[in-house]
């Protein structure tokens, strides 16, 4: 499989603009992962099915491996790298740990980029409502009930 | 990933013409297409990211209907407030479909397009037998393990279900496709697989989708989406139904009914004949349960997608009840 042509590819991540030379192929995960080192980003299923490469495109949670890194150029993309502010973690970073709601870890970058945009989209009104809209970040661990409580104690105090 | 080139349109016009050209595919929310690359299904030369066009993501409402712009993604069309309030059942059908995270990326154009989930369809390193991938290549579902097939609208040469749920209501309420000034009922957008499975969807190249447009009724703003699947969110249809009903002055008797069947079929199902049996008679559990027996006249199993027979009828037969409960 060779390349037929890579391609310079601007990135806005984390108010930090890289650029990179990619084949068009790159996704947004391989480019974090394996040009720029951002490693919290996870590679799971790599086919959009269990939500560990959760990022955040133009404040909205998308996933990193079915976007095409050239696709996202021009848009502002967090990851959870970029969710802490100046030492302090983000409020739902917090609850996670208050909660206790992981066990191994690695799907939990993606849950906690899920679980900001969740609560910003106004869908963390009840237990219910957050398993609903949490559907997309699968835990092997089975730590959902955890999860749950962690959603629910941010968005409280987001609400407060 | 087979690589590519990656060219980004900037006009609609600019994006027909080079997805026209051979071994060019259009981009969108990429759900499907970046997804079925990566199984070596889709194996495009060029890919022409139709995402940064401007305008193409509106959504219109007056008292005529709705016009929503293939751009328009499934959350943004899913939380909106007109949509909600006046094709409930558009709301329904989409928050149910996929995860947040997909209904973020995946446009309302780019869901019509959506390929079936035939895992031997999405297979070609184990299954070389697909009509769908490859015309006369076979199919290795027939004989194989199809829970998950459809039982309505087979063909001896594809059995794929359609999955989406978006355009079974879509067809349950006359909507129409816009590809440019060519528009198109939904209901003859997909077409059967017969002997050419490998061609899903009535449209040429050089056409691109640009918008769908669904007529206002007082069946669609009285309406649902039932979903039933084997877990409780973020999976596939087991068997659903979108239903719409219309009660005369007497609030009893059906005036007009729309039902429509998703995870059974090889397209988008309208389900005629439970409407034509209703019509006009009083709305009551067991008229509503024998009429809705009709909704799979002339289904086909094919061994472990039996229970969708007896799944989409009772399926249908609860949303039609559902929706006679609501005043």
């Amino acid at each position: 499989m060779t390349s037929k042509t890579t391609i310079p590819v601007h990135l806005d991540i984390n108010g930090q603009r890289h650029t990179l030379e990619l084949e068009p192929r790159v996704t947004l995960l391989d480019a974090l992962r394996d040009r720029l080192g951002l490693t919290g980003t996870k590679k799971g299923c790599d086919h959009g099915q269990c939500g560990a490469c959760t990022v955040h495109v133009d404040g909205e949670r998308v996933l990193a491996c079915l976007t095409l890194a050239a696709q996202a150029a021009g848009r502002t993309i967090t990851t959870i790298e970029g969710l802490a502010r100046e030492g302090e973690l983000h409020p739902v970073q917090a609850a996670f740990l208050e909660q206790d709601a992981f066990q191994c870890g690695y799907c939990t970058p993606g849950q906690i980029m899920s679980a900001v945009a969740c609560i910003r989209e106004g869908h963390a009104g009840s237990d219910e409502e957050i398993r609903e809209y949490m559907a997309g970040n699968l835990c092997r661990c089975g730590a959902y009930p955890h999860i749950v409580a962690a959603v629910r104690q941010a968005a409280l105090e987001a609400a407060s | 990933m087979r690589d590519f080139s990656y060219l980004r349109a900037t006009s609609v016009d600019a994006a027909r013409q080079a997805a026209a050209l051979p071994g060019a595919m259009l981009l969108a929310g990429g759900t499907t297409l970046i997804d079925l690359a990566k199984c070596g299904v889709a194996e495009p030369d060029t890919l022409v990211d139709i995402t940064h066009l401007k305008g193409l993501d509106r959504i219109e409402i007056d008292e005529r209907g709705a016009i929503i712009g293939a751009l328009a993604r499934m959350g943004h069309v899913a939380d909106h407030d007109d949509i909600k309030s006046r094709f409930p059942a558009i709301s329904e059908a989409l928050w149910q479909a996929a995860s947040a995270q997909i209904r973020n990326m995946a446009t309302i154009g780019g869901n019509l397009m959506q390929r079936t989930r035939c895992p031997y369809f999405r297979d070609p390193s184990n299954f070389s037998a697909c009509n769908k991938r490859v015309s006369g290549s076979g199919c290795s579902a027939i004989g194989g393990v199809t829970r998950g097939h459809a039982v309505l609208g087979t063909s001896d040469a594809c059995i794929a279900m359609y999955p989406g749920d978006l355009a079974t209501v879509l067809v349950a309420f006359d909507a129409t496709v816009r590809l440019g000034d060519r528009h198109i009922r939904v209901d003859d957008f997909f077409l059967l697989p017969g002997t050419t499975p490998d061609r899903e969807h009535a449209i040429e190249p050089g056409e691109m989708i640009t918008a769908i447009e669904i007529p206002s009724s007082a069946a669609a703003h009285r309406s649902t989406y039932l979903k039933v699947r084997d877990r409780q969110s973020y999976e596939f249809a087991a068997a659903s139904a979108a239903v719409g009903l219309e009660l005369e002055s007497d609030g009893r008797t059906i005036r007009d009914l729309r039902v429509a069947l998703g995870g059974v079929a090889t397209k988008p199902w309208r389900a005629r004949a439970v409407e034509a049996a209703l019509k006009g008679k009083v709305l009551e559990p067991e008229a509503v349960r024998a009429a809705s027996l009709l909704a799979v006249e002339g289904a086909v199993d094919h061994g472990a997608n039996h229970y969708k027979i007896e799944l989409a009828p009772r399926v249908v037969a609860r949303a039609i009840l559902k929706m006679g409960e609501t005043a």
